[in-house]
């Protein structure tokens, strides 16, 4: 099965063995000074959004279902690992501070330290409810995927019973993140509102060891992560299950009238597609050190459906590809280090008008190379297209017409 | 400590200065300091003072005064008038307005009384200005009694009311009155009168006035004491007085004694530690409550720390006394009046604050409407999700803030900024479609990403072109203000004006969906293109004039909500979402379904707004969980399309 | 592909970092500049660096310092809080830039504090905020709360007689922690928690009628009500709008806003605001020879006539002086050294006095409450004595007992009761 699964993807190896090359350089210059440590970051984090594209490729390009939800997904899991992160490393302050006095600290006189550091002045000392497992690391992980499965479990039942598809589910999807991040943005939820969780790339026990060698580990997990998300995700789109997969991208009601349940094969990918967001964010944020409400914006997980588009859909490596491209040279823009260009009247200031390239840009994309930029691995080895009626596929869009009906 | 020094010299100046009849200046002299830095409650000797003299020129100083008209000119140290003049300013003498040459800027220092010390100024005008021929002078100081009432204001306002000759101010001046009765006429009789006379008046003054006679003190005493004007008794642990707010109440009456608690049990152990033990417990197993508690138990028994308090004792502590409100006003006939009237006037408050949020959600739902309403003519009757809807928006506000740049006058501008909108969006949609959507009417979740590329671009273009600061769009003066039926009920102009509007623009769509040729070839291409084609309509012009006329409105709005709210490069954004939810709440492809989905969800958030008034964001939240829910059980909205109409 | 990008990206990193490996006293003296040039934040952020820029050129003018010409090194972290830490982070390890001036919004800060306080950067923060942080390698040049929403409540007492207050804010926690200190703080002045009505709102919020109404309804138990504004940005616009459609007058319901300036007035038409307070520590009309130079400074320095100056600005126009004296001082740009020169540092205020660095990391300054005027710029009506900064507000039980004092204790978050360093580090 392994074998003929492999044999049957050449593309998956070729990916791997092109991401241990772009993780043994990195390690190598970053060892040897020649990168600074927030590149080594900067990287880290393109990492992980490379991982929550595959995922967002996989629900999108290959089953159909356009989520513009997906960052919220990606943000519990960052807000996951981020409560544990805090309360430990608070823990070890408070702890250090309060052997200082005569009485040996209760348990409740910690916990309470722990809280007015957390909340501040802003909140009480009490721990909402939200906060009961933050205390202990075996039982806060598993929330790093159980409550992005949990709530893409819950919507997309909901959802899908209904019979909710096309444009209708996008827009669902994007009042879903919006809803989260306004909760999460109020001081009540019990999050510390707009501040969010800061502080997380200390990590807990490893004071001793510096950033610039922390900033590598975690670059070492985001690949490790990356590799066997995209293989997970590939052993999926490649099997029979695959097949069932785009079918329902296809022609959704065909599928179900062969007997299949098709709501629950759209659940499984939603969910699944969730949880896989959730360990991206969990390794995403240690690394940018802080997460709040912004984070999970309804625009964000735009943007992801943009990266996967300008990468190609229907492909792994096109949204890897994407995320990676799009991500990067963004900061690039932004960061100044495109250099000005003038034109005698008047000087384009790439930090001023990059979001307007970028728009345009992924206007001519839509239009004119809906392939993305993955197409161009097309033309040294060809896709089998199949031979279908009509010019239903991912690349002419999946559903066309009908995606507009409710 | 100045002030105070100052204070004592003014208050032994008084009287020779009160004594002596002098001119206005030399008078001003002797309060210099106070009058150059006035504080509320220091200004009122200086105010008395300047009253008491009888001066002519009392009152025209306190007007300047109050103003900002009164200089002083640092050569001479004297008061002065000024005016603003070429460079510098034309002075006049305080005494009798005579001019006095001109002085610079730098010379001369504006005396700038704060909010308080105005207030005060007011109230000293009153009487100058209570019967005065000027009917803005006699406003002026029935607004100053209005905003702080007092006893001695009472007598000189009814003498007044018979010389008044203007019937509305007359009617204020009366009304006024018995609000002055009410609390301070000399006779319960009075009093109560004047209270009845109220009992049908809504406004918030009146109300004001009750609720002061009204005024209570929370007390706890072992009995209730005979002869006091009781409001009511409190039991603890109600939810009025809580038992732990009730004890505390008890232990600041010095009628119980303190709870011990944690920290204080803290503070003691470590304070009897002897050689790593406390009593005979080592400090290191202190480390939870129970052990904490027990050893501070064994202490107090043995006499070292004060006892803790059971929570039975803490309960008996509470049983011995009780707790209750006293009115401060002690005659009871007056109390019950009083209680009388505001009940009256609060069962109709109440039905009133409902008509209120009915019309703030009436106002809000036209919002929402008239935001979506051109989406839903793109994205209901077409099939296209147009996320640059919102930028649309934005370009229809910022034209309507270029308009106002060129055209100074705020009514000619906002008539012609509305069609310039229009015009600008309807070219900005044409363009769209030509350019991007046409080639995408098969690919509809492509378009929402092309749209969406343009959004941000539109939105960075924006930005670049007219900064990231709001810009100014003015309402016209008949604009300003407010539509108001009572103290509960208003509701601005600029809503109002919004509202028609919306009315208006369902009523044209609506005419040119149904009752022209144009609408009934777009219901035909919405509905059949193919045939609609064969049939010798060209759909190409459909969509490209659907679509025009969708961003055309789009824009209209966006000169609405800039002129209620900002101008800015995100605005679109903030209606983006809530337009799309509009729409899918309704019922897509129904212009009806558009105006009920406004209308649930601008009836919701004000609900849920009103159940919770401390938290809006809140609102929010609930709204769209409410939204998403409501979506999964009629996925096709409030007014769901049927047969041939709906497309399956 | 992947590969070949990074490599390309790298290389050019990777310059720069060997270009950059110097040390502190070499020249250039290189200022970093970390606020936001795009995003919401570059509303007013922009307004700073551009600030920034025109002091480092002031100095390049006067002969650099200590020999060395000034470079200022401008990122745009976009505001994007993860990027705030990013850039940070570059400032100070490939670019090793010897003191950072930015930041606006605590969030901002919270996501640097953990970077500068690993590197041992130098940040001075120039807006005002919420206090109850104090970091060893953070100067705050803007007010805490009580140099300016603890005087502006005692103005509404004393001076307005005020009996009732409206606290709306913008949900975020500088409203939040601000509200939280006056609610206390009011509690301690005899004003019943029924008195008190706290609004939070969503950044942006522009439908306020119903919050107005509330606001206006409050005056039914004859009590007067004053308004106390942390609102923040373009909701300001709606939110005055609306007030003065409801013919609300600052004679009725007084406002007193802490985060609007003459940068946010300029968006709206001021003429029905007349009367309406602010509090800050700087206002353009101060009329005082520092005042009229800077803003003439200014208005040559960006080419317009028309642009303000605001507080903020004069924040960093102090903190900057400060630190080329302290730096002089010391002989030094070493973080540590010129830390310590900065105890005590005076500088004159734009609105007269003398601003004082205190051992907490603050400032002292006069406390200013301005009336709003129809051409959107303030009448002064009152100013205080220099108020010192205060980390720790005396108002919340828990933070009352703390205190900072970095250059005798060595500890920002001092426990005066049981005489412990609570921790060196800050909480983020």
């Amino acid at each position: 099965m392994r074998r003929s699964f492999l044999a049957a993807n050449p593309s998956v190896l070729w990916f791997l063995l092109a991401l241990a090359l772009v993780t043994l350089g990195v390690t190598v210059m970053a060892e040897a000074g020649m990168i600074s440590t927030s590149f080594v970051k900067t990287l880290g984090k393109t990492l992980c959004l490379c991982l929550v594209a595959v995922a967002m490729d996989v629900v999108w390009g290959y089953c159909g279902i356009l989520s513009l939800g997906h960052f919220a997904f990606f943000g519990i899991g960052g807000y996951a690992v981020g409560m544990w992160l805090m309360y430990a490393r608070t823990e070890e302050i408070v702890a250090a501070s309060l052997a200082a006095q005569a009485l040996p600290p209760t348990v409740g006189e910690i916990r309470d330290a722990i809280g007015t550091q957390i909340f501040g002045v802003v909140g009480a000392s009490d721990f909402p409810l939200i906060w009961a497992f933050a205390d202990r690391h075996w039982l806060q992980f598993p929330m790093i995927v159980l409550l992005p499965g949990l709530l893409a479990l819950v919507f997309g039942w909901l959802a899908f019973r209904s019979r909710v598809t096309g444009v209708y589910l996008s827009i669902l999807t994007q009042a879903m993140t919006l809803a989260l991040s306004l909760y999460l943005f109020q001081n009540d939820s019990g999050l510390r509102g707009n501040n969010g969780l800061s502080g997380l790339q200390n990590i807990p026990g490893l004071g001793g060891v510096g950033q610039d060698r922390i900033s590598i580990w975690f670059f070492w997990g985001s690949a490790a992560a990356l590799a066997a998300g995209y293989v997970f995700f590939a052993w999926i789109v490649s099997g029979k299950m695959g097949s069932v997969i785009r079918a329902i991208r296809d022609d959704e009601a065909r599928v179900r009238f062969l007997g299949y349940h098709v709501e629950s094969f759209k659940l499984f990918v939603f969910t699944v597609t969730a949880m896989v967001a959730g360990v991206a964010g969990a390794l995403y944020y240690p690394q940018a050190g802080i997460i709040n409400p912004a984070e999970i914006a309804p625009i964000a997980s735009i943007y992801l459906a943009v990266w996967v588009a300008i990468g190609g859909r229907g492909r792994l490596y096109g949204a890897v590809i994407g995320a990676a491209f799009v991500s990067l040279l963004s900061s690039w823009f932004t960061g100044g280090g495109a250099p000005s260009v003038p034109l005698g009247v008047y000087t384009i200031h790439w930090t001023d008008w990059w979001l307007v390239l970028l728009g345009l840009s992924f206007v001519a994309v839509t239009l004119f190379f809906p392939k993305g930029i993955g197409g161009i691995f097309d033309l040294v080895a060809p896709r089998p297209v199949p031979d279908r009626q009509g010019d239903y596929g991912p690349d002419d869009g999946a559903w066309r017409r009908e995606e507009g009906e409710p | 400590m100045l002030r105070a020094v100052l204070l004592a010299l003014s208050a032994l100046l008084w009287l020779p200065a009160a004594a002596v009849a002098q001119d206005l200046q030399s008078l001003l002299q002797t309060y210099r300091a106070e009058i150059e830095k006035p504080a509320r409650k220091s200004v009122v000797e200086v105010l008395d003072a300047l009253v008491a003299s009888g001066l002519p020129g009392v009152p025209l100083f306190l007007e300047r005064w109050q103003d900002k008209g009164v200089y002083l000119r640092a050569s001479d140290g004297l008061f002065y008038y000024a005016a603003p003049e070429g460079e510098g300013y034309s002075l006049s003498a305080i005494g009798d307005g005579t001019p006095a040459g001109t002085a610079a800027a730098s010379d001369l220092t504006e005396l700038r009384p704060n909010g308080g010390v105005r207030k005060e100024i007011s109230g000293a005008l009153v009487e100058f200005q209570l019967s005065d021929p000027d009917i803005s002078r006699r406003q002026a100081a029935i607004d100053a009694i209005a905003r702080s009432g007092s006893a001695d204001q009472l007598e000189p306002l009814r003498a007044s009311i018979p010389g008044e000759p203007d019937p509305v101010l007359r009617a204020t001046k009366e009304r006024l009155a018995d609000i002055l009765a009410a609390r301070f006429a000399a006779t319960a009789e009075g009093r109560v009168a004047a209270i009845g006379n109220l009992a049908d008046d809504l406004s918030v003054d009146v109300r004001a006035v009750l609720n002061q006679i009204l005024a209570t003190t929370t007390a706890v005493a072992p009995a209730l004491p005979e002869g006091a004007n009781i409001a009511r008794e409190l039991t603890p642990g109600s939810g009025a007085l809580p038992a732990d707010a009730a004890y505390a109440r008890l232990v600041a009456a010095g009628l119980a004694p303190p709870v011990v608690g944690r920290d204080a049990i803290k503070a003691a152990l470590a304070a009897h530690i002897e050689g790593g033990r406390v009593g005979d417990v080592a400090v290191g197993d202190l480390d939870t409550d129970a052990a904490r508690l027990a050893v501070y138990a064994a202490l107090a028994e043995a006499g070292v720390v004060p006892p803790t308090l059971t929570p039975e004792g803490q309960a008996a502590a509470l049983a011995a006394h009780v707790f209750y409100e006293e009115y401060v006003e002690p005659d009871p006939v007056i109390t019950d009046a009083a209680r009388g009237a505001l009940r009256a006037i609060e069962t109709r408050v109440g039905a009133y604050q409902v008509a209120d949020i009915t019309l703030d959600a009436l106002s809000l739902a036209s919002i929402y409407f008239l935001a979506a309403i051109g989406l839903a003519i793109t994205f209901g009757v077409m099939g296209v999700i147009n996320m640059a809807h919102g930028e649309f928006i934005m370009m229809g506000a910022y034209t309507g803030y270029v308009v106002q740049q060129f055209v100074p006058d705020y009514t000619l501008s906002i008539i012609l900024a509305l069609p310039a909108a229009f015009a600008v969006t309807f070219a900005a949609g044409v363009a769209m479609e030509r350019l991007v959507i046409r080639h995408l009417y098969h690919r509809p979740l492509e378009t929402l990403l092309a749209t969406f590329g343009i959004s941000i671009g539109l939105q960075q273009l924006a930005k670049n072109v007219f900064g990231t600061q709001a810009r100014p769009l003015t309402s016209p003066a008949w604009l300003d203000g407010a539509l108001s039926f009572n103290d509960v009920v208003s509701i601005s102009h600029i809503r109002i004006a919004i509202f028609v509007l919306a009315l208006l623009f369902l009523g044209l769509i609506l005419f040119i969906l149904k009752r022209t040729r144009i609408g009934l070839e777009v219901r035909a291409v919405t509905q059949n293109p193919g045939m609609a084609a064969s049939v010798g309509i060209n759909p190409d012009r459909i969509n490209m004039l659907t679509f025009g006329l969708g961003s055309g409105i789009a824009g209209i709005a966006g000169v609405a909500i800039g002129l209620y709210a900002k101008v800015t490069s995100e605005m679109g954004a903030d209606y983006i979402v809530q337009s799309f939810m509009t729409v899918v709440v309704g019922g897509v492809g129904n212009v009806w379904g558009t105006l009920a989905g406004a209308a649930l969800i601008g009836f919701l958030q004000k609900l849920i707004e009103w159940g919770n008034p401390s938290n809006t964001l809140a609102a929010q939240t609930y709204m769209i969980l409410f939204i998403i829910l409501f979506i999964q059980f009629r996925p096709k909205g409030i007014v769901a399309l049927k047969g041939r109409a709906a497309g399956d | 592909m992947i590969r070949k990008l990074s490599v390309s990206t790298l290389s050019t990193v990777a310059l720069l970092a060997l270009a950059g490996g110097a040390t502190a006293q070499d020249c250039p003296i290189k200022v970093g500049v970390l606020h936001s040039l795009s995003g919401t934040m570059a509303i007013s952020e922009t307004t700073l660096k551009d600030t920034m820029l025109m002091l480092v050129a002031e100095q390049n003018a006067k002969g650099g310092l200590l020999g060395c010409e000034l470079e200022a090194v401008v990122v745009d972290p976009a505001s994007d809080w993860p990027l705030f830490a990013e850039k940070a982070r570059e400032l100070l390890t490939v670019h090793e830039v010897d003191v950072i001036f930015g930041n606006w919004t605590s969030v901002s800060r919270k996501s640097v504090l953990p970077v500068i306080e690993e590197l041992n950067g130098l940040l001075f923060y120039p807006v005002q905020y919420e206090g109850e942080e104090s970091s060893k390698n953070v100067f705050y040049t803007g007010a805490a709360p009580n140099q300016q929403a603890i005087p502006a409540v005692d103005y509404f007492l004393e001076e307005l007689g005020i009996e009732k207050f409206a606290l709306l804010g913008t949900d975020y926690v500088y409203p939040r922690t601000t509200n939280n200190i006056l609610e206390s703080y009011l509690k301690q002045k005899g004003i019943a928690a029924e008195d008190i009505f706290v609004n939070y709102t969503p950044f942006g919020h522009s439908d306020w009628a119903t919050i107005v109404a509330d606001v206006k309804a409050l005056g039914a138990d004859g009590k007067q009500v004053g308004v106390i504004s942390t609102i923040n940005g373009d909701a300001n616009i709606g939110f005055y709008k609306e007030l003065a459609a409801a013919g609300v007058s600052a004679d009725d319901i007084p406002v007193v806003a802490f985060s609007v300036g003459e940068e946010e007035l300029s968006g709206l038409d001021t003429s029905n605001l007349v009367g309406h307070l602010a509090a800050w520590n700087y206002f353009m009309s101060a009329e005082t020879p520092e005042n009229a130079a800077f803003i003439k400074a200014w208005h040559t320095y960006i080419g317009d006539e028309k642009r303000v100056t605001n507080d903020p600005m004069e924040a960093h126009y102090i903190g900057f002086n400060m630190w080329v004296n302290a730096a002089t001082a010391a002989g030094t740009t070493d973080v540590d050294a010129v830390r310590a020169a900065m105890y005590g540092q005076t500088f004159p205020n734009l609105t007269g006095g003398t601003a004082e660095m205190l051992p907490n990391h603050h400032l002292t300054k006069p406390v200013l409450i301005g009336e709003i005027r129809a051409d959107g710029q303030f009448d002064i009506i009152s100013q205080t004595e220099p108020v010192p900064g205060d980390a720790w507000t005396d108002f919340l039980p828990d933070s009352a007992v703390l205190t900072s004092d970095w250059k005798d204790l060595g500890c920002g978050m001092y426990n005066t009761e049981t005489k412990t360093c609570v921790q060196i580090k800050s909480n983020y």
